[in-house]
């Protein structure tokens, strides 16, 4: 093995382009789960936006609108999670579970013509000056626009959940969905609208596969980013930045050990493959047993069907 | 004068109850009215149509003479209808300050909130720190943030929904001289509660429900307790007696028992130690939060501990799960009928198999003796009195009190030698906690050793023999009920939580102060 081939500048650049997909997905789950709502639909909701994405940016020529196409998509998808979670009252694992299954066979459904077409090419912002900072240039100022954006993303939760009365009614209605609706809150309509952020946010992650990273449409193309993005939310304790430097963290695995693979490393290519997922494992059990801390932050109605009773 | 809050015949059903049938009273200004009845009798339903909650079938009500039909919470609360909920309305993982913004309709910034908080909350001798996790808070000051979030809207009506029912004595006292503060500013409060002695102490009138009706009006200053009782429950009730029995040999022995972990915002157990004698009942008070839940199920089995921590008749079980227990004759009923002490969709037979089946013989190989099973939930049910279309039907169908006797019934028929219960007669009808009261005082009379937890002091003062105060966890010395005033209980419960500015003679001055004024 050659550890000198690999180039660092370059490994530590890519880390933020692989993290792009997760770091979506995860900031939306963020998000309804302090509405006190599990999606597990987050795998099935990035693979439709990865293909509602490709599809419609390869037909109109515009990136812009694949990802606007994208968001609507996953935004649609959750709003039937919502539908069926939050007015039928079905429960929220299982109905998340089929969410994600049927996501994927609806995708590959319309992804049929579009296999083996070659993606768009998605041009890369050199922020000026920054950009030209030796080492930190190439790193953090060289990437396409939706890098930035999803930072913005993060940015804006995390503020709106801290300092408006907005995020602080989202946070009381995961925390105890009986005392938000006996002060005169619309517990199920904050949840809806927590549900379609989320659902948005995993279409652009996925939508971010299929468009720059890829960038083409393979079937069953996420492999489990979406898992990765809901594990992100455990390990994030459900605060935004932590999930930024999760997002990052699970990235620089992604890439380091495709890096590995390169740089031929003498371990079978399928532990270094599957090592970003052990290392999910890992992470939610250590968060898991720290005595409860983790579940401390959690949002106490995580999951809970709320029905206004009287 | 025009009254401040007239109600007219509102009338609200829901499916096979009618919660109220035809209620009309008025609200003066400046007065504080009582809402008085049993559980059940429909005092919620009216006020939850007076917040907002829930939209009357028929009638009106009108504040300050002009129509008022608030369609959400927040509309009654722009009219100056604040209320304080019985359970509360409160989030355990936000802030003071935060709650209480939650519950306005303009809040100021939240710099400017968390002054004006601090403020008011002294002015009125219930001081809060805005910056607290309202999961650390104890009962009283949980409920002062909702009493702070009611005066920073400055209300004309004050609606509080049982609000002394997880206070301590000196604590209720802090709450009346506010209320009489506030009565004195020219606010009026409706005060629920079927608690008669603080009616009386407090309130310039009472109404009276019953069934959803309107039974009788009274000045609660110039009734006596046992008039108030009749008319709320309509029958003269029935006093436990209790047959002056033997005190037998230590039954039950808890010593050095202490929690190891506890869930979150739950309680950890201190050291606790007692002894309890056949044939006595040992009541142990407190506050809700003080460990209550936790030490039961350190009795019943379902955690825990070291060996000797708990000793059954000098034999070490305090690292037997409850089956074991159950069978060595120590049996538990807990607080929470629904999900708890009862499974809510299994039926009345399947509930008693899942408690009886060892001590009631009711399986044979790992095969359910259904006929048997059948047999002994009837005759839980006929000799308990549970209302009942049969042993078939599912646990949720039955009302609190009846499925409260069959739970106990269920115990006690099991001959235990133990017996644990926390809050027996909660959310029970009048009738039915007398006739539990009762089967609890036969069961210690034929010489079992009974522990009642419970919140309700009355109760407690009825039933038990003797007396031990559950405090942060901590168990105070038992002492015999007799004799016992309320005062020391009191002291014994902690005196007043964390009340470092106001004082209980500061209490007393104040409302001494306005009860000058007035004359």
């Amino acid at each position: 093995m050659d550890l000198s081939s690999i180039n660092w500048v370059l490994l530590l650049a890519s880390l933020m382009v692989a993290a792009t997909p997760i770091l979506l997905a995860g900031i939306g789950e963020l998000v309804v789960e302090r509405a006190g709502v599990l999606n597990l639909g987050v795998e099935g909701m990035m693979i439709t936006g990865a293909i509602s994405g490709f599809a419609i940016a390869i037909n109109t020529g515009s990136v812009t609108l694949g990802f606007i196409a994208a968001a609507a998509a996953g935004a649609l998808l959750s709003l039937l999670f919502g539908f069926l979670t939050q007015y039928l009252l079905s429960n929220q694992v299982a109905t998340g579970l089929a969410l994600t299954l049927f996501g994927l066979g609806l995708s590959s459904l319309m992804g049929q013509g579009y296999v083996g077409i070659k993606g768009l090419s998605v041009p890369d912002i050199h922020l000026p000056i920054l950009s030209d900072i030796p080492v930190l240039g190439p790193i953090l100022f060289r990437h396409d626009a939706m890098v930035y954006v999803s930072i913005l993303i993060v940015a804006g939760v995390w503020a709106f959940l801290k300092f408006t009365r907005g995020g602080l009614i989202l946070r009381a209605v995961g925390e105890s969905h009986d005392a938000a609706h006996a002060l005169g809150y619309k517990v199920v309509r904050i949840r809806l609208m927590a549900i379609a952020f989320g659902g948005a946010c995993a279409g652009l992650g996925g939508a971010y596969l299929s468009l720059v990273r890829v960038p083409q449409w393979t079937e069953g193309m996420t492999a489990g980013a979406g898992w990765i993005a809901l594990a992100l939310v455990v390990f994030a304790s459900w605060k935004p930045w932590r999930v930024l430097i999760g997002a990052y963290l699970f990235g620089g695995l992604t890439v380091l050990q495709l890096n590995l693979q390169a740089a031929g490393m003498k371990i079978p290519v399928e532990y270094l493959a599957m090592s970003p997922y052990i290392i999910t494992i890992l992470v939610l059990v250590v968060m898991s047993s720290r005595g409860g801390r983790a579940a401390l932050n959690a949002p106490a109605e995580l999951g809970r069907s709320f029905h206004a009773s009287s | 004068m025009t009254d401040l809050l007239s109600i007219q015949r509102l009338t609200k059903a829901y499916p096979g109850v009618v919660a109220n049938d035809d209620v009309s009273f008025d609200i003066a200004p400046g007065e504080i009215h009582a809402l008085l009845g049993e559980n059940g009798a429909g005092k919620s339903t009216l006020v939850k149509m007076i917040y907002g909650l829930v939209k009357p079938d028929s009638g009106k009500m009108e504040l300050f003479g002009k129509p008022y039909a608030p369609a959400r919470p927040s509309a009654a609360r722009t009219a100056g209808v604040a209320m304080v909920f019985q359970h509360f309305s409160l989030f355990e993982a936000l802030n003071v300050a935060e709650n209480v913004g939650l519950g306005m309709e303009t809040p100021p910034p939240m710099r400017e909130l968390a002054r004006e908080i601090r403020e008011v909350s002294h002015a009125y001798g219930l001081p809060l720190d805005p910056r607290r996790l309202v999961g650390d808070l104890s009962a009283g000051e949980r409920q002062r943030v909702e009493i702070i979030r009611c005066l920073l809207q400055d209300p004309k009506l004050l609606i509080m929904d049982e609000p002394t029912s997880v206070l301590t004595p000196q604590e209720v006292e802090i709450l009346f001289a506010t209320l009489n503060k506030l009565k004195a500013e020219g606010t009026s409060i409706l005060y629920i509660s079927h608690k008669l002695e603080e009616i009386r102490a407090l309130c310039d009138r009472a109404t009276i429900l019953r069934r959803g009706k309107v039974v009788g009006a009274c000045n609660p200053r110039e009734s006596s307790a046992a008039e108030l009782a009749e008319m709320m429950v309509g029958e003269a009730l029935h006093t436990p007696d209790r047959a002056p029995g033997e005190r037998g040999e230590v039954v039950l022995q808890v010593a050095g028992l202490t929690s190891q972990h506890v869930e979150a915002f739950g309680t950890r157990l201190q050291n606790i130690g007692f002894e309890v004698h056949a044939g006595e009942v040992l009541g142990i008070g407190g506050v809700a939060g003080n460990g209550q839940d936790e030490l039961l199920s350190a009795l019943s089995g379902e955690t825990l501990g070291p060996r000797e921590t708990v000793r059954l008749r000098g034999k070490p079980v305090g690292n037997l799960g409850p089956n074991a227990r159950r069978a060595l004759g120590m049996l538990a009923a807990p607080e929470e009928r629904l999900g708890h002490a009862a499974a809510p969709d299994m039926s009345l037979t399947e509930n008693a198999v899942l408690s009886g089946w060892q001590r009631e013989d009711l399986t044979r190989n790992g095969f359910v003796l259904w006929g048997k099973s059948r047999g002994f939930a009837e005759t839980i049910i006929q000799s308990f009195d549970v209302r009942t279309p049969g042993p078939g039907v599912a646990a949720r169908a039955l009302s609190g009190g009846n499925l409260q006797k069959f739970v106990i019934g269920r115990e006690i028929l099991q001959r235990p030698d133990v017996l644990v219960v926390n809050q027996p007669t909660w959310g029970v009808d009048a009738a039915a906690a007398a006739a539990i009261r009762q089967a609890l005082l036969d069961l210690a009379a034929g010489g079992a050793a009974v522990i009642v937890i419970s919140q309700d002091l009355e109760e407690l003062m009825k039933v038990a023999d003797r007396f031990a105060a559950l405090n942060a966890g901590h168990l105070s010395a038992p002492r015999p009920t007799q004799g016992l005033t309320m005062e020391q209980i009191g002291l014994m419960l902690g005196g007043a939580h964390d009340m470092d500015v106001a004082h209980t003679d500061e209490a007393h001055h104040i409302k001494e102060s306005y009860e000058e004024g007035r004359q």
